[in-house]
């Protein structure tokens, strides 16, 4: 990190500020203080987005796009309303690139049902990489089982990092998508994304990007990127769950066929023929998750108002001081240490296995995972059941840091007598 | 508040860092594999059953320090059981460990050193851990595959 960065990492009382928008901070666990670094499995929600749903259900409940009354025509507002805010935040040409979904899996089941499996045929490939959660791994091993298509692989090395020539090599005349995630969630990984997509574009091959572990952390400009899909989630960043975001360029979309069919996703239907709904529409068959999609839009507000670079400073000086810190900690080994790297830190201990570790930390009040991170290849990769992971988030501080390791002196002390 | 000490005792210690009967069994005429999707560990059973007793019971297999010693100390009560003994102790364990905390127990003295798993009551997230070799042994019980190769 360069000196002139460092000047600008938010200060303590600014930390403190943002902590105080998270209500759930305060909470005691086991009679301490919530450490909450489970970032990755989900975050918390700020007073703002818990006050934008209740407002919703409150004063604006009501289903869209079918509504001649007053309330239906307010719900259609702030949902579409969303959408705009959502595209404007990933830079996206049109609002009508933003399909939502449930989560970055259904946005990737999405593509690979809708937009693959119709067009890829036996012996073609479809190109992941080792680090991917198990959510950008299994929807192309059905699509793959559903046309005889082959699912390639692309290997990491030792620190977690992406073998980009091995990319380079596996990419081919026969690969029809490649499907890679932005960040690792296992690894804290951060991938070459512009050159992966640039090097598939000059194979024409098109990119989809599993953005679940970036978007709260790293800028994403989707037309920056050229990428053709980008998926995320809303509760990974300060949204709710149960809504996510698939991007995809408009002419791909028109191109696609439905996925789930139903209301809302038609023009006109008879029994001997249906016309579709325009883009996005055409993609969300039944009534949507409306105050998900409100609440979605309030959280990436949120981030906006802080800033995703400010934000990913004050993350960078956490991943910095905790990788530190952990290092320190005996018998510890860091699984991931690449050198571009989100504030994830996964680890193991020598002599005690993941899910004790996680037991200790959280009767300390440290919540953090401790599992395969629904990426068992990457477990497999490194030779280790499972790992301890902690991931964190704007509203972490050295503090928390301090905490867990803290909290691992106590497992040495449990497993050391 | 629960204490860690309920449930790491010493002799779960014990059983976690020097594992009993651990290993593959030649000539196991019955065996099975359990796996915890939840955590990814996993345990193969073998046992060489007998006129309905159990002759010797191993296991393979890494996890935490319950999974290992729940593993651990039940091979070792399993020896010289008959196979109704086996499911009953199945019944007596499943249900010590899977009763609320809050919820009065009258520990079974059959249980003997097992009893010391119990604390796993107290950590609802961990009780799959002490039952995982539990639930082989009922899935090894009913492997009718005669003897299992160990090539």
């Amino acid at each position: 990190m360069t000196p002139i960065e460092s000047l600008t990492i938010p200060d303590a009382p600014t930390i403190a500020r943002w902590r105080d928008d998270f209500p759930i901070l305060r909470t005691r666990v086991h009679g301490k203080p919530l450490v909450y670094l489970d970032n990755g499995a989900t975050t918390q929600k700020p007073t703002a987005v818990i006050e934008a749903e209740r407002d919703y259900y409150m004063h604006a409940n009501a289903n869209v796009h079918r509504g001649v009354h007053w309330l239906s025509q307010r719900a259609t507002r702030d949902y579409e309303g969303a959408r705009a805010r959502i595209a404007s935040f990933l830079n996206a040409a049109e609002p009508e690139e933003i399909v939502f979904v449930r989560g970055t899996t259904e946005a990737i089941n999405l593509v690979a049902q809708s937009d693959v499996r119709g067009r890829i045929k036996p012996g073609d490939e479809i190109l992941i990489s080792a680090m991917e959660h198990h959510s950008n791994i299994v929807p192309w091993q059905l699509v793959c089982e559903q046309t005889g298509a082959q699912l390639r692989v692309v290997p990491i090395d030792d620190s977690g990092t992406l073998d980009f020539e091995a990319y380079e090599r596996m990419i081919n005349a026969r690969t029809r998508i490649v499907a890679v995630t932005h960040v690792s969630n296992a690894l804290g990984t951060i991938n070459p994304v512009e050159r992966l997509i640039d090097i598939a574009h000059a194979h024409d091959v098109p990119v989809l990007l599993d953005g679940a572990q970036a978007v709260a952390h790293v800028p994403v400009d989707v037309r920056a990127l050229d990428c053709d899909f980008y998926a995320f989630s809303g509760h990974k960043i300060y949204g709710p769950t149960g809504i996510g975001v698939l991007y995809a360029k408009a002419n791909r979309l028109k191109a696609m066929p439905p996925w789930q069919g139903g209301g809302d996703m038609i023009r006109s239907v008879t029994f001997e023929r249906t016309e579709y709904n325009d883009i996005p529409w055409k993609f969300e068959a039944g009534t949507p998750n409306i105050a998900g999609a409100i609440g979605l839009a309030v959280a990436l507000d949120y981030v906006r108002a802080i800033g995703i670079e400010v934000i990913g400073r004050h993350e960078a000086q956490l991943l910095a001081d905790a990788t530190e810190a952990m290092r320190a900690v005996p018998r510890v080994r860091l699984i991931g240490t690449a050198q571009d790297k989100a504030a994830i830190v996964s680890f193991v201990h020598e002599d005690v296995h993941a899910h004790d570790v996680g037991t200790i930390l959280d009767h300390c009040g440290v919540a953090v995972r401790a599992g395969h991170h629904c990426a068992m290849p990457v477990m497999q990769r490194f030779g280790v059941p499972a790992t301890v992971r902690a991931s964190f988030a704007l509203y972490n501080t050295r503090e928390d840091i301090d905490a867990l390791v803290a909290a691992m002196r106590k497992v040495q002390e449990v497993f050391g007598r | 508040m629960s204490d860690l000490r309920e449930l790491y005792q010493e002799v779960i210690f014990d059983h976690y860092r020097q594992p009993r009967n651990r290993g593959v069994l030649p000539h196991a005429n019955h065996s099975a594999e359990g796996y915890n999707p939840l955590c990814g560990d996993r345990v193969t059973l073998y046992l060489i059953i007998e006129d309905g007793v159990v002759k010797d019971a191993r296991f393979e297999g890494s996890g935490c320090a319950i999974a290992t010693a729940s593993a651990s100390m039940m091979t070792e009560a399993l020896k010289g059981r008959t196979e109704a003994q086996v499911r009953a102790l199945f019944e007596r364990f499943h249900e010590g460990v899977t009763t609320p905390p809050d919820v009065p127990l009258s520990v079974d003295p059959a249980l003997g050193k097992l009893e010391t798993l119990l604390g796993v009551r107290e950590f609802p997230a961990r009780i799959k851990c002490a039952t995982l070799a539990w639930h082989t042994l009922l899935a090894a019980l009913q492997d009718e595959r005669g003897t299992v190769s160990t090539e």
